[in-house]
């Protein structure tokens, strides 16, 4: 953590950046993002297991964005994001250093391929308890399954703090806000929200680097990240594409290559 | 008002008359499909109301209409969006709805005695047509009378024909003026922005009355000239647009500082806007 | 005048009996998984021991979606149908005492002139049955804006727990005394000295009346920006809160039919004030953050002489970038 602080102070100070921004003490024993522009608030950054949410959204938030040049203390998922972002031409790699701790060491990312070869090396995580849900999941029939998610999308009230907290969901005019034609109801029905997280899905497949933040982030606890999880495993089996894994991805549900599967055609 | 009266529900309105007033621009002269309901209506000039386009949705418009002329209530609008861009593939004949009478009203009993100067600009004539129209019902109770509006173009001009009786009549002044590079030949009317027009003309602030509409750079710029020819900011009054749904100060989304623009507007006097966040 | 009675968790069961088979729904904060929900109970051991629900029970008066009208188009012309609330006399079992004293500041602003017979009729079918806390965390405000852990403003029954186990219930309103009657045998009024486990402490964090006269000189502060850099704009924190009142109006229809239903809605987002020109009066997050604020703790009490908050602390748990309101106000408040 001390070399993070010094770090840090040091990019601030010689006005490397203009913000470093990082996960600080919540209330309670929460974890809160914080944006440190002053070197001597550099000691307010925290790293430990409290630090799990993906700040890579704030990278495409226009008020943050217009402090300046940014670093970003990024947990794996984030490292990805970063990337993924890269891909998709939301980031240019001067604006953003990535300040990553792994293995207990502080390495600064300055560039995209630097990035890439960290994430190379970290294996993927998803949680015990979502592997466990995951695999309940895909026990079930389809009836069965149709019946568990009609149930918790009932639950939903379309806060929309899953779209707001996914590093992904930084389209200034959503396909929510659309209303000519209203592709999908606004109001949180039954049918409003199982096409909202549907379409969610579907647009995150492919670019989800599964970082479960969306999951996190639903003050309802319907846990909206297995949708996406489960998008983007489709994604990574079928054409063998995973989110995230590098600055120069295709997107693959609009490139096609000759050797693409296609058994859904029969 | 009944407790168990449903406030969301609209009269039914059939379209009896559509003028185009200008490139997307449109009138609507909508009598009340029960008539029982159309003699019981009234409103005060200043009102607005909900408009439906059914199966797409509501949008705020002032009543355009005086409550002078019964029978009818007219409201006028640009294509815009949702529920404008519906309303403009309506025919005569069709049914829309309408929610009202919503909002405060031009206290025309503080103005008896008085002169009166409308200013407006493009497409906001609308929510002042109501209230000249009134006054010149009510001719007797105001000194002089004087409109002035402008529009980028001829062709943006509205309420052509208001524009001809008004030019017409020998108990008002009309000027009307379009932005430069807006005339046509054979345009007898004035070439120059409001705020220029109005320093031109230099109307005379003692007992008068100025009421302005329009578009946000057009307000910017005249209230500082009526200010300098004397118009103190208790005789400036204005009328509000702000995105509304409800119009019953219920949903939340036209609150700005402690006003609900649709119960302590739209009318408001500069006084009373200048209390106000600039959040409109 | 309210009466007190001894009541134990056997009566209360019994209580909660009688007003099932009386045709009545029993709503109450229940533990499921990790959270608490508003949900239907059975006995009164259902009921978690402490905390609160994660979203308020706002949606037993003001649903998350309400159907306000249906219309069907018959060639130039439209039928329109009105709509009744289809409500289920309901009580609110083991709610908060915040939770209970919010139904005030949804009512002033469903009645102002024009009242919704939706949130009425809805009001007046649910009998509120308030659980005082002892016991409170970090996010709970309730004494900085006028409230405490044992308020009885808005309940119809405020039930306390005992030292020796079972409750004191307290019954406030008439609607109260209906429900009791059911039961009315099983409760014991209470005499003498109760040995009440003391109510929460929750020590008061600012003093809402001075934050009302900051407030009116802080509104170009710098501090809106900085506090709401974090913010994303979502609705959570206006979806649980019990205040929250907000709403949208939508058409859902077909070539044939339709319907104008009542959805939340969120100051916080981008297009709540966005017009159609493409003006947005409140463009940036800061200004909504700024609107959040004043209205529940400027323009809510300037016009309905009540605040728009109850210091539960819902809106602070839900948020996922853990914007904290107490620390927020208090700040504004220095």
């Amino acid at each position: 953590m001390e070399e993070l602080h010094n770090k840090a102070k040091e990019l601030l100070s010689s006005g490397a950046v203009k913000v470093v921004m990082g996960y600080g003490k919540g209330t309670g024993e929460s974890r809160r993002p914080i944006f440190v522009r002053m070197a001597e608030r550099a000691s307010d950054l925290v790293v430990d297991s409290g630090c799990t949410q993906n700040l890579a959204t704030y990278l495409t938030k226009a008020e943050v964005c217009a402090l300046g040049r940014m670093a970003i203390v990024a947990i794996p998922s984030t490292l990805r994001s970063i990337l993924q972002l890269a891909a998709e031409k939301q980031l240019r790699e001067e604006n953003v250093i990535a300040l990553a701790v792994i293995d207990g060491q502080l390495r600064e990312l300055a560039t995209f391929d630097a990035i890439e070869q960290a994430v190379a090396t970290i294996p993927d995580a998803i949680s015990e308890a979502d592997r466990t849900m995951i695999d309940k999941l895909v026990a079930m029939s389809v009836a069965e399954r149709r019946a568990f998610w009609a149930a918790e999308l009932n639950r939903c009230v379309k806060c929309y703090a899953c779209r707001s907290s996914c590093p992904m969901c930084y389209c200034e005019r959503c396909t929510m806000d659309c209303n000519r034609p209203q592709w999908i109801p606004v109001a949180s029905h039954a049918i409003g929200n199982i096409e909202y997280h549907m379409v969610r899905a579907m647009h995150l497949a492919g670019r989800c680097v599964e970082c479960g933040t969306c999951g996190k982030a639903c003050p309802i606890g319907i846990p909206v990240h297995l949708l996406t999880f489960f998008a983007e495993d489709s994604v990574r089996r079928q054409f063998g594409q995973k989110g995230g894994a590098s600055a120069k991805l295709d997107y693959a549900m609009s490139t096609f290559k000759p050797d693409d599967k296609e058994e859904f055609i029969r | 008002m009944q407790d168990d009266k449903n406030i969301y529900k609209p009269y039914l309105m059939k379209i009896a008359a559509i003028t185009d007033e200008a490139p997307g621009v449109r009138t609507f002269r909508l009598e009340f499909a029960d008539p029982k309901e159309g003699e019981a209506f009234t409103f005060t000039t200043g009102q607005f109301g909900l408009y439906s386009a059914f199966g797409e949705g509501e949008s705020t418009f002032c009543i355009a209409s005086s409550p002078t002329r019964k029978g009818y209530i007219e409201c006028t609008f640009r294509e815009t969006g949702r529920v404008t861009s519906s309303l403009a593939d309506k025919d005569v004949g069709d049914v829309i709805g309408f929610r009202g009478p919503y909002g405060n009203v031009f206290p025309l009993d503080k103005w008896k005695g008085k002169s009166l100067i409308f200013v407006a600009g493009g497409i906001a004539l609308p929510p002042l047509r109501s209230v000249i129209w009134n006054c010149l019902d009510l001719r007797d109770w105001f000194k002089d009378i004087t409109v002035v509006y402008g529009a980028r173009s001829v062709g943006d001009l509205v309420y052509k024909n208001e524009l001809e009786d008004w030019g017409k009549r020998t108990d008002m002044k009309l000027v009307v003026t379009v932005d430069p590079g807006g005339e046509r030949p054979g345009w007898t009317g004035k070439v120059g922005f409001v705020p220029h027009i109005i320093e031109q003309l230099s109307p005379p602030a003692a007992n008068t009355v100025a009421i302005v509409c329009g578009p946000p750079i057009m307000i910017k710029l005249t209230l500082p000239v009526l200010a300098k020819l004397g118009f103190g900011k208790n005789e400036i009054y204005t009328t509000l647009e702000n995105r509304m749904k409800c119009g019953l100060g219920k949903c939340g989304r036209c609150n700005t500082g402690k006003s609900y623009v649709c119960k302590d507007g739209p009318v408001y006097t500069l006084a009373e806007l200048e209390q106000l966040p600039a959040e409109y | 005048m309210s009466d007190k009675y001894i009541v134990s968790e056997t009566v209360l069961g019994a209580l909660i009996d009688a007003a099932a088979r009386s045709g009545r729904r029993i709503l109450g904060p229940k533990a499921v998984a990790e959270r608490i929900e508003i949900t239907e109970i059975k006995t009164a051991s259902e009921l978690a021991n402490s905390g609160q629900s994660t979203v308020s029970a706002k949606g037993t008066v003001f649903p998350k979606v309400e159907r306000l009208l249906r219309y069907r188009f018959e060639g130039k012309n439209v039928a329109l149908e009105d709509v009744e609330p289809q409500v289920q006399p309901t009580v609110l079992f083991g709610i908060r005492p915040c939770e209970a004293r919010a139904f005030h500041a949804l009512d002033v602003v469903f009645n102002w002139d024009y009242k919704d017979k939706f949130f009425n009729t809805r009001l007046a079918n649910t009998t509120v049955v308030a659980m005082s806390c002892t016991q409170a965390d970090d996010s709970c405000f309730c004494t900085s804006v006028g409230s405490r852990p044992d308020d009885t403003a808005g309940s119809d029954i405020l039930l306390s727990t005992l030292k020796a186990g079972g409750f004191v219930a307290e019954v406030l309103t008439d609607k109260g005394k209906a429900l009791v009657a059911l039961a009315k045998d099983a409760f014991q009024p209470l005499t003498g000295d109760a040995g009440l486990v003391p109510p929460a402490t929750v020590a008061p964090a600012f003093d809402a009346k001075v934050l009302q006269q900051k407030l009116a000189a802080k509104f170009d502060s710098p501090l809106w920006a900085e506090q709401s850099l974090r913010c994303l704009g979502c609705g959570a924190c206006a979806f649980v809160c019990p205040t929250c009142v907000c709403f949208d109006i939508q058409d859902e229809a077909d070539t044939r039919q339709g319907q104008r239903l009542r959805a939340w809605d969120s100051c916080g987002m981008r297009m709540f004030t966005l017009h159609a020109s493409g003006h947005n009066p409140r463009d940036k997050q800061s200004q909504r953050w700024r609107q959040r604020v004043y209205h529940k703790f400027a323009y809510y009490p300037e016009r309905f002489a009540t605040l728009g908050c109850v210091g539960c602390g819902k809106c602070s748990r839900a948020c996922p970038v853990d914007m904290n309101l107490k620390q927020h106000l208090v700040e504004a408040a220095e």
